[in-house]
């Protein structure tokens, strides 16, 4: 019954090359760790994808219970950790999964770095990997203040200053960041508003583009 | 308009929405025959092993989250002063290279731009300033040794910059609100009170709340003026349940001599009978009693 219904609407969307193109390409020997232990550094890449997968799914959890104003962010933070049925293990896992898609992330950019993979035809990939890692780091950054504790609220604090030490565009940077004068109310809603739609939002699309070019590309050869 | 028919096609399609037939890559073979040794598809072959590694760094992970609750501190005050800032740990370089007098203050644009702007836009930018065709590290001894060179300044800074936080912590005595929380929430639990949330704490009920001690000589000496004008705290701390802590020794000589830098003596304008039986009444404040 599945085939006929698969078949029903490969008919009408010719949906057979799509998947059939992400299962069949061909993955080399020289990135495959069952064949050379020392491939595991090719295996960053899949990881941080992964632990972004993770990310995204306790991240959608914890929206659930997660309030964005200063007087119940920290409450609802602090009910989630303790009273929600795996709340602790959900918000752990988003709050250890913050330090190690970093930490992955970073492993990843050193593999391509030390091997020299960005070089020609695969500039732009460097290029959108980069805009990655930078917006990861906004996730970063952002998602710090949401639980609304202290020090939440002095490392948002002593952020924006740095921010606002940039020179001409400092100020303007920092108020808009800010959303007035001062780390307050409206600075949680828009931290939060980036963490959760305007930067997940820029993730899924860098990350689209650096798949689609990896694919178009393939792997760089061995050494 | 006709099209030409392929006899082996499935379906015909017609006008402008026919699926184009796949041209050629121009860029890189699509598959890897030129590369030694054996490729695999990559669904399942080699997605499978590469879900072991997956697997791996998952159930290292499960064990840190179980292991290590996810910290929270005491909710956030803007008025809380010494408060040691503290960035989360990746951007810790960062924070301790704009502390050095030569990143920071008039030289701030050389910090900003010069020691974190250059080297960033030089990373992003690497493909076209690393343009030689040669991929291998040790035969890029330029590139390599930036980068090199950078690590070593990264793991430095915030190595220093976390030494630093320990440190000042040390010195001030601070235990980090996080985990001061969970031991003041185990205490709050084993005596039966339940779990403590900062900013929630159940204040207790006064006891003997007609007693001439609180209706007239602490209104006399304005003792509400910082403790609140029912003791619930205020610039002082809260007086209510106070005798759990407290004894009446301790009591009396805080108000007769001051303490910290807040409480003023009160020796001489009220009596030692007039203290002694304020600190008497405060003594009789216990969350148990107030029950």
């Amino acid at each position: 019954m599945f085939k006929s219904m698969y078949n029903w609407i490969d008919e009408r969307l010719d949906i057979t090359p799509m998947w059939r193109d992400i299962a069949d390409h061909e993955v080399p020997e020289h990135v495959n760790p069952a064949h050379h232990f020392s491939a595991f550094v090719y295996c960053f890449g899949g990881l941080t994808f992964f632990i972004t997968v993770i990310q995204i799914l306790s991240g959608m959890f914890l929206t659930m219970y997660y309030v964005p104003d200063i007087i119940n962010a920290y409450y609802s933070v602090d009910y989630l950790q303790h009273q929600v049925a795996f709340g602790a293990i959900v918000r752990g896992m988003h709050h250890w999964g913050a330090s190690l898609v970093i930490v992955m992330m970073f492993l990843h950019t050193l593999r391509v770095f030390f091997t020299g993979s960005y070089k020609a035809p695969r500039e732009m990939n460097w290029i959108v990997g980069m805009l990655i890692f930078f917006v990861m780091l906004g996730l970063g950054f952002t998602g710090y203040l949401l639980p609304w504790d202290n020090k939440a609220y002095y490392a948002t604090k002593v952020g924006l200053e740095i921010a606002g030490s940039v020179p001409y565009l400092g100020d303007y940077i920092k108020e808009l960041m800010n959303g007035g004068t001062i780390v307050g109310a409206q600075t949680l809603t828009r931290f939060f508003a980036i963490h959760v739609f305007f930067l997940p939002g820029a993730l899924l699309a860098l990350l689209a583009g650096h798949f689609i070019m990896i694919r178009k590309q393939g792997i760089s050869g061995p050494l | 308009m006709a099209h030409k028919h392929d006899p082996n096609e499935k379906i015909v399609y017609v006008g402008d929405s026919r699926i184009r037939k796949r041209a050629k890559s121009n860029v890189s073979p699509p598959d890897y025959t030129a590369f030694p040794g054996k490729s695999e598809a990559f669904i399942p072959n080699f997605l499978l092993k590469e879900w072991m590694v997956g697997v791996v760094v998952l159930v290292g992970f499960l064990v840190l989250v179980i292991a290590e609750p996810a910290p929270l501190g005491y909710p956030a005050d803007p008025l809380n002063s010494s408060f040691i800032p503290m960035p989360d740990w990746y951007f810790l370089f960062l924070y301790q290279l704009l502390k050095y007098p030569y990143a920071s203050g008039d030289y701030i644009v050389l910090g900003i731009l010069g020691l974190s702007g250059i080297p960033f836009i030089a990373l992003l930018l690497a493909p076209f300033l690393d343009t030689g065709k040669e991929r291998r590290f040790y035969r890029r001894p330029i590139a390599s040794s930036l980068m090199l060179v950078s690590l070593a300044a990264i793991a430095y800074l915030t190595w220093v910059s976390w030494d630093h936080y320990q440190h000042e912590l040390a010195k001030n005595g601070v235990i980090p609100e996080h985990i001061e929380r969970e031991i003041k929430n185990e205490e709050s639990i084993e005596k039966g009170l339940g779990r403590w949330v900062p900013g929630k704490e159940k204040i207790p009920a006064m006891v003997e709340a007609e007693d001439v001690a609180f209706t007239e000589t602490m209104t006399q000496a304005a003792c509400i003026t910082c403790h609140g004008s029912e003791l619930e705290g205020g610039v002082g701390p809260a007086l209510r349940g106070i005798g759990d802590a407290r004894s009446k020794e301790e009591l009396f000589d805080a108000i007769m001599n001051g303490k910290g830098e807040g409480m003023p003596p009160f020796k001489g304008t009220l009596t030692d009978d007039q203290i002694e039986k304020v600190a008497t009444w405060l003594s009789k404040q216990k969350a148990a009693a107030a029950e």
